[in-house]
């Protein structure tokens, strides 16, 4: 039988707010345990919240971004549970009216193809605590820094049918939230947590099959690989005449399968009510305007910009807009350097060839737009050929000069396009080959243009790389001919 | 000094007639004294209250006295006060801490006011007579064999008993009303939003509010004016400017609407009390102030939804005591689920589990709508009632409570105990402010006249009780103590 597999995603993305969502306390990663919780964030007696406007902004900002609806009222909600690391008992989220209403994400396929996929929601709310179960002995380490960092939590429609769909719209929400500048989008620190609601149907069935939920899953690889095992456990078990039954499961990236972690039996009654200590939500449109106009440019609309207006390849434009990161780098050198195709092949070709060795992102790069903005417009310029820009761009890696100017002074790379000192060069190398001249001599003309690498390879090298090749080349041509 | 109000104190300072340590320190002897048959306070603070009074003398000396500067007073143990226990009247807060100050002890500090200690209450202000306390019942100065209400009973009993001049209580279904009432003093709860709940133990956070209790509605008027005001701590505090209470006190109450609602003279008022709130009403008509009848027609709906909404709330605020980072964890825990239990069954009293109990039935799935949704469509209509009402006339007035203060051990069924607040309860579903003034006795224990206004009408409740206490002398009443008269 042929299936069909139904997926839809619930997206946590921690807000780049300063402070949390309820408190005053900051929310920088990685502080020692328990120094970044205040008050309010140990849920000590008598404390209240207050909203974060940031988050607020964040939130609306994405929604915005998805061109979702922004409702006029959203209102905060308790879930309850007990949780060690959950300090209230209770989780402060927006279960009944959340901040950002429907809307929709476009992802493009492998084949190059899109489709939309329907956002369903996104809410608010506040992130626990961590528990530490190491080094504890039979005792569990309970660490609240993480506790009310504020999360948005965007939900899907079941839209996607193939694991690929679920990485890619993965990969979108990581785009925009970067983009939008609401996230760090750092998934190893968890900025980004995926849960993965997963069925299976016969094709062409309309209902839909009973549903697993992967919690947790955070990484792209791993949401396509968590799908993978899941989808297949799911066939399997229809097809040996069992049923799927509703329930939480969790994946082992190391073992790369998914095991059960509770059945909707034994889901929690969370008893959401309204939070009577938050006011509802109420958004003005003028603010909501005010965000719209502000919103920076989005990465399917920069993708459409770099390949109509720059003039770039649909591969380069998409390369070059996936991460807000890299288009910024991006444009920043096209700017300095002025030449649109030259920029795009320097980013994409030596700084990615020099920052996947490393392991580097962009961000991280030891080589600034700026001067790369400059190198870029020297080899436009003809002040320096391809192979000195080379030598000049390592320089600039290694820190061996501030801009690609200072490195060509210093390192005498400046392209030598004079035609008398490039001749005299020639002619002292021709002088100092005298069997290379002879061999070059006696070939079949139709040998000697291979031959001809030989008298360039050794102009270069006394130009110490600096002359014109093309010209070399030519004046090369002209005085060997002219011996034979 | 025992016997003045807050303002006759206040003018004592002013003239150097006595200073803050020694007024301090002649209350403090009092307590010692006196307190053990009453168990009014919890904590006493002696060492920090004489620092505090120091420090007020200090300030007065320096000539930058303001009208609270060296005033002594108490304050119940839900407010959070720094280095202080803040037990909540609870096993489960009794080795608890609070590293920090409530707003409203901040505010009063920040005033000059100096802190005697934290007085006696319900758990978690859970009750209706101060029996719920883990520290013991609080007893009626007017009466030993008599509770003091609650569940600000100890703020009521101290300030009664003269150890105090003045408390401060909260009011989440009656808790400052009624117990003032049962003690003879007064004591107000204002609009819900006036006062920042910052710090205050929440029992249920849409009907908490913090208010002042004293011997008078002009030290209440006093006392408001030091602890309102918007919070950035608390969202549901209001922006709103903080009148001087005290500048419209004397104004006459000539064309005073008075309503005085049907519902809240029915069956099961003491006639003694509806004796004596009646006569204080002619009063009032004598200060010139026209009376009608009003209806506040779902009245009865009061009780049923307050015992939905309130339980609801407690049964989520008070999930953070679960032994994990404060408060009673019980001994050598099997696992997670028997810290759960075990902690919090040994923690909690009776009353309070109850309460949570029934919150978390009503907040289940397949009960919220029949029970929280509805009782939230109850408490519009009771607050539309008020607004009603309140088109018609200017203030409502009637018996803060249907009966005088009942004997200790007297209500055990607990339904019966919560028919005690019928006449206060609604108010704090409405968010509406009210006072309790005394006004006459029954039976030989002191009846509380209930003045209701509009949201925010602190200023006229104030004004309309100070007439009154300008003309009776019912607030000047004082019990006589045993140890005293001995």
């Amino acid at each position: 039988m042929q299936w069909e597999t139904v997926i839809g995603l619930e997206v946590h993305v921690q807000l780049a707010t300063r402070s949390k969502i309820f408190s005053g306390a900051s929310t920088a990663f990685g502080a020692e345990p328990n120094t970044q919780a205040c008050a309010v964030d140990l849920g000590l007696p008598g404390v209240l919240p207050v909203l974060n406007e940031a988050a607020v902004a964040m939130a609306v900002q994405f929604g915005l971004g998805i061109h979702a609806e922004i409702p006029e009222v959203s209102v905060f909600d308790r879930k309850n549970y007990f949780y060690p690391d959950l300090p209230k008992g209770y989780q402060t989220s927006q279960m009944y009216q959340p901040i950002v209403g429907p809307g929709e994400v476009e992802i493009t396929l492998e084949d190059g193809s899109t489709k939309r996929i329907r956002v369903h929601h996104a809410h608010l709310e506040e992130d626990a605590g961590k528990s530490l179960h190491e080094d504890f002995h039979g005792m569990t380490g309970i660490d609240l820094n993480r506790a009310g960092t504020p999360l948005l939590e965007i939900v899907s429609e079941p839209d996607m049918r193939s694991a690929k769909e679920a990485a890619a719209y993965l990969k979108a929400i990581h785009s925009i939230v970067t983009y939008l500048g609401i996230s760090d989008g750092n998934m190893a620190e968890g900025s980004m947590r995926c849960d993965v609601n997963v069925s299976v149907r016969p094709a062409g069935q309309e209902a839909f099959g009973t549903r697993a939920e992967i919690k947790n899953v955070n990484s792209f690889r791993f949401v396509e690989r968590a799908i993978a095992f899941e989808v297949e456990r799911q066939i399997e078990l229809i097809e040996d005449g069992g049923e799927v039954v509703q329930e939480t499961r969790l994946y082992d990236p190391e073992a790369d399968e998914t095991r059960s972690m509770r059945t909707k039996e034994e889901a929690n009654d969370y008893r959401y009510f309204p939070c009577p200590d938050l006011l509802p939500v109420v958004l003005d449109q003028a603010y909501v305007d005010h965000l719209r106009d502000n919103l920076p440019e989005l990465p399917a609309e920069k993708r459409a910009r770099f390949e109509g207006e720059l003039g770039l390849s649909a591969y380069d434009a998409g390369v070059l807009s996936a991460s807000r990161a890299m288009a910024e780098y991006f444009e920043a050198v096209k700017e300095v350097c002025g030449d649109a195709k030259l920029a795009a092949n320097w980013v994409q070709g030596e700084l990615s060839g020099a920052l996947n060795r490393e392991g580097l992102a962009i961000d991280d790069s030891p080589v600034s737009a700026a001067q790369l903005g400059e190198l870029v417009a020297r080899v436009k310029d003809e002040t320096i050929n391809g192979k000195a820009a080379k030598q000049v761009f390592q320089a600039l890696w290694h820190h061996e000069g501030d801009s690609a100017d200072a490195i060509i002074e210093a390192k005498g790379l400046k392209q030598v396009t004079d035609t008398g000192a490039i001749e005299a060069m020639i002619d002292q190398v021709i002088a100092d080959s005298p069997a290379q001249v002879a061999q070059y001599r006696d070939a079949e003309p139709d040998k000697r243009g291979k031959m001809i690498g030989y008298f360039v390879g050794q102009v270069m090298k006394a130009s110490r790389g600096t002359a014109n090749p093309q010209q070399v080349n030519a004046l090369l041509k002209e005085k060997l001919d002219a011996l034979c | 000094m025992h016997d003045k109000t807050l303002t006759e104190l206040a003018a004592g300072l002013a003239a150097g007639e006595f200073s803050s340590r020694e007024l301090t320190q002649s209350l403090l002897a009092r307590i010692e004294r006196l307190d053990g048959s009453l168990n009014s306070f919890i904590t006493v603070t002696g060492e920090q209250a004489l620092a505090a009074a120091d420090a007020a003398d200090a300030a007065r000396a320096r000539g930058e006295a303001g009208p609270l500067t060296g005033l002594p007073l108490a304050l119940k143990d839900i407010f959070c006060t720094r280095g202080v226990k803040t037990s909540c009247g609870s096993r489960m807060l009794d080795t608890f801490t609070a590293p920090y100050d409530a707003s409203v002890v901040e505010r009063l500090a920040a005033a000059g006011a100096v802190s005697l200690g934290k007085t006696n209450m319900d758990e978690f202000a859970m009750g209706s007579s101060n029996e719920n306390s883990f520290y013991g019942p609080v007893k009626n100065p007017w009466d030993l064999a008599a509770v003091p209400g609650g569940s600000s009973g100890g703020s009521a009993a101290a300030v009664a008993a003269g150890l105090v001049p003045a408390a401060m209580g909260t009011d989440t279904g009656g808790s400052i009303r009624q117990p003032a009432a049962f003690c003879g003093i007064t004591g107000l709860k204002p609009t819900y939003g006036r006062v920042s709940r910052y710090g205050m133990i929440a029992y249920a956070s849409s009907l908490d509010q913090a208010g002042p209790m004293a011997r008078s509605a002009a030290d209440c008027a006093q006392l408001l004016g030091a602890i309102a005001g918007h919070d950035l701590r608390d969202s549901t505090s209001v922006a709103r400017g903080v009148p001087d209470y005290s500048e419209g006190l004397d104004a006459p109450l000539s064309g005073l609407k008075i309503g005085l609602p049907r519902e809240y003279f029915g069956d099961g008022l003491s006639p003694e009390v509806e004796g004596a709130v009646r006569e204080a009403i002619r009063v009032y008509e004598s200060l010139g102030a026209t009376v009608r009848e009003v209806s506040l027609p779902h009245t009865h709906y009061a009780i049923p939804a307050y015992y939905v909404i309130a339980p609801a709330e407690a049964s989520s605020n008070l999930s953070r005591f679960d032994g994990v980072r404060f408060g009673h964890r019980c001994e050598a825990p099997a696992d997670l689920i028997d810290l759960y239990k075990r902690s919090r069954a040994e923690g909690f009293g009776e009353e309070v589990k109850r309460r949570i109990l029934i919150g978390t039935h009503t907040l289940s799935e397949g009960f919220f709508d029949a029970y929280y949704k509805q009782a939230q469509k109850v408490r519009r209509l009771i607050r539309q009632d008020f607004l009603d009402a309140f088109e018609e006339v200017d203030v409502l007035m009637g018996p803060a409570s249907p009966t005088p203060a009942f004997d200790l051990g007297a209500n055990k069924d607990p339904v019966s105990m919560y028919l005690q607040d019928i006449y206060t309860i609604a108010v704090n579903l409405a968010g509406i402010p009210g006072i309790s003034v005394p006004a006459g006795f029954a039976g030989g224990r002191p009846v509380g006249l209930q003045i209701l206004g509009t949201h925010f009408a602190e200023a006229q409740l104030l004004n309309v009780a100070h007439q009154f206490q300008q003309a009776t002398d019912w607030h000047l009443r004082r019990p006589a103590l045993a140890e005293e008269t001995a």
